[in-house]
């Protein structure tokens, strides 16, 4: 018993605390009814319409399951392309001076402007269809992975690189034996960050062009007043983001087992 | 060993003249010396003399502002020759396991896999960590984590092998058996050994010669052969005698 409470405390204490989140808002609307249903639904109707969305394409054209692949779909796609184009340069300007020098100044003017800043300008090239939102993903998730990329590059540890300089190592063995492995954790604190950036500005893309998704399911859902499916677009995208923050996490531990083991 | 024996030994390490300067400040000042094969010089000195900087000009990790350093009588590469060094300070990888620790520089020089298993194998087992190999650096204590630097160093089977302070860490007892271990190595392989330390008892307990510096500016102030058999016993006279000696040359200016 005692073991079960060690290992599982983190995971009950978790789920005591949205619970508790769920009751109070059962209470507040379900039970003392403070609102109507359709200003701000309740635990009950939340639900229901959940449910009812699992199968239904009313009112906005698809299922809850269709907008959420769409969203997926699109969210990976500019974000896969953002770390595998971002890591590598990341590493490139940490490594070598030259690309450094050459990279930094447009990089840092780019840097500043949101991602969402580029939607409008998207929107005029790629026209409403899955580039134009794509390529917001990208441009947050190279970002968020080229800084973390670099700093985690430069972290290398002098002694380390003295290890290797003794034992003859070339500098791409430096790279690849030493920096590299060294940085693995920040790379990964900007794949994590760029996944979560990379979520959120796509709902926010989504709001603005698109004819699918879920950020488009709640625009939809607040023109014809239905709180109860902005909330469930919500609540999808918020479990849907931790997901997939969690999934990336499990990955860390198996990567970069010896640097966080205790 | 005979004036006569030593003659005949070959010389390993040949300094000539090496200056270093960080910027205006003179740190090494013309210093020349030669080391022969299979010696363990112990080289002791004020803290801060520049001992470490002799060392890393010594490797290349600093370029030396002139003189030279000849391994063999032609400067020394670590791309070519075979140079381990053993820092100060914990330098394991955090990422990689006590085995892999150990095999980095075997790793380095693309050493086939099946040798690299079996010096792996072999010095994980001389420095008794055959039963970690698995474990990370963060979970060993100081004294295992210099374990690991050493079973690294000797692994790669180095020409020539240079130790900073590799045990100024550690409480007594560890560096005790530490010493114990690099004398049982050293006599096992050949290998040639120059030791930097501070501690003098230190150096006269391990050295076969000792060569003693002198404040920044660093010169070579002194060098003495150390005769007393082995193993060593740290009270008798003769090693007090010569622990005096090395004591009274480093406070005389």
């Amino acid at each position: 018993m005692k073991n079960f409470w060690k290992k599982y405390k983190y995971l009950l204490i978790s789920c005591a605390s949205v619970a508790a989140v769920l009751l109070v808002w059962y209470l507040l609307i379900d039970v003392m009814k403070l609102t109507k249903n359709s200003v701000f639904p309740g635990v009950e109707k939340t639900f229901g319409t959940f449910v009812a969305k699992l199968a239904e394409k009313k009112p906005d054209g698809a299922t809850l399951g269709q907008h959420l692949l769409e969203s997926l779909k699109v969210c990976l796609l500019g974000y896969s392309i953002g770390a595998v184009l971002g890591i590598p340069l990341g590493v490139a300007m940490a490594w070598n001076k030259w690309c450094d020098w050459l990279v930094r100044p447009v990089f840092d003017l780019i840097r500043p402007v949101p991602g969402l800043a580029w939607t409008p300008m998207f929107i005029l090239i790629f026209g409403i269809g899955v580039e134009a939102k794509a390529m917001v993903i990208f441009v947050n998730s190279f970002v968020a992975c080229i800084v973390n990329t670099y700093t985690g590059i430069r972290q290398a540890d002098e002694l380390h690189m003295w290890v290797g300089d003794v034992f003859g190592a070339s500098n791409w063995q430096k790279l690849t034996k030493i920096a590299i492995p060294t940085a693995t954790p920040m790379i990964f604190t900007g794949l994590r960050t760029a996944l979560g950036g990379s979520w959120m500005a796509l709902v926010a893309a989504e709001m603005l062009a698109a004819s699918k998704g879920l950020g488009f399911m709640i625009q939809q859902a607040r023109y014809i007043s239905r709180p109860d499916l902005v909330i469930v677009g919500m609540l999808m995208i918020g479990v849907v983001g931790l997901a997939l923050d969690m999934i990336l996490q499990k990955v860390e531990t198996m990567v970069a087992k010896g640097m966080n083991a205790k | 060993m005979g004036a006569e024996e030593r003659a005949n030994r070959e010389v390993k390490v040949k300094v000539n003249h090496l200056t270093k300067k960080f910027g205006d400040l003179l740190v090494l000042d013309d210093i020349s010396f030669d080391v022969e094969k299979g010696d363990l010089l112990c080289v002791v000195g004020p803290t801060g003399c520049g001992k470490t900087t002799f060392l890393n000009s010594l490797t290349k990790i600093y370029d030396v502002t002139s003189g030279e350093i000849l391994l063999d009588g032609h400067p020394a590469d670590p791309k070519k020759d075979h140079i381990a060094y053993i820092f100060q300070g914990n330098s394991t990888m955090p990422w990689l396991t006590v085995e892999q620790n150990v095999a980095f520089g075997l790793d380095i020089r693309h050493t086939p896999k099946k040798e690299k298993q079996e010096l792996t194998d072999r010095y994980l087992e001389i420095v008794g960590l055959t039963k970690y190999r698995k474990y990370y650096p963060k979970q060993l204590s100081a004294s295992m984590l210099q374990r690991v630097s050493i079973a690294r160093a000797f692994a790669t089977e180095p020409e020539l092998l240079l130790m900073d302070e590799p045990y100024g860490q550690l409480d007594i007892e560890l560096r005790f058996k530490l010493e114990d271990e690099l004398v049982r190595l050293w006599q096992m392989t050949g290998t040639t050994v120059i030791f930097i330390t501070h501690n003098i008892e230190e150096a006269v307990y391990l050295g076969e010669n000792i060569m003693i510096l002198t404040n920044k500016p660093t010169t070579v102030k002194e060098r003495l052969a150390n005769p007393l058999p082995r193993p060593r016993d740290i009270a008798a006279p003769e090693f007090v005698q010569l622990r005096e000696q090395v004591t009274d040359l480093i406070r005389w200016w």
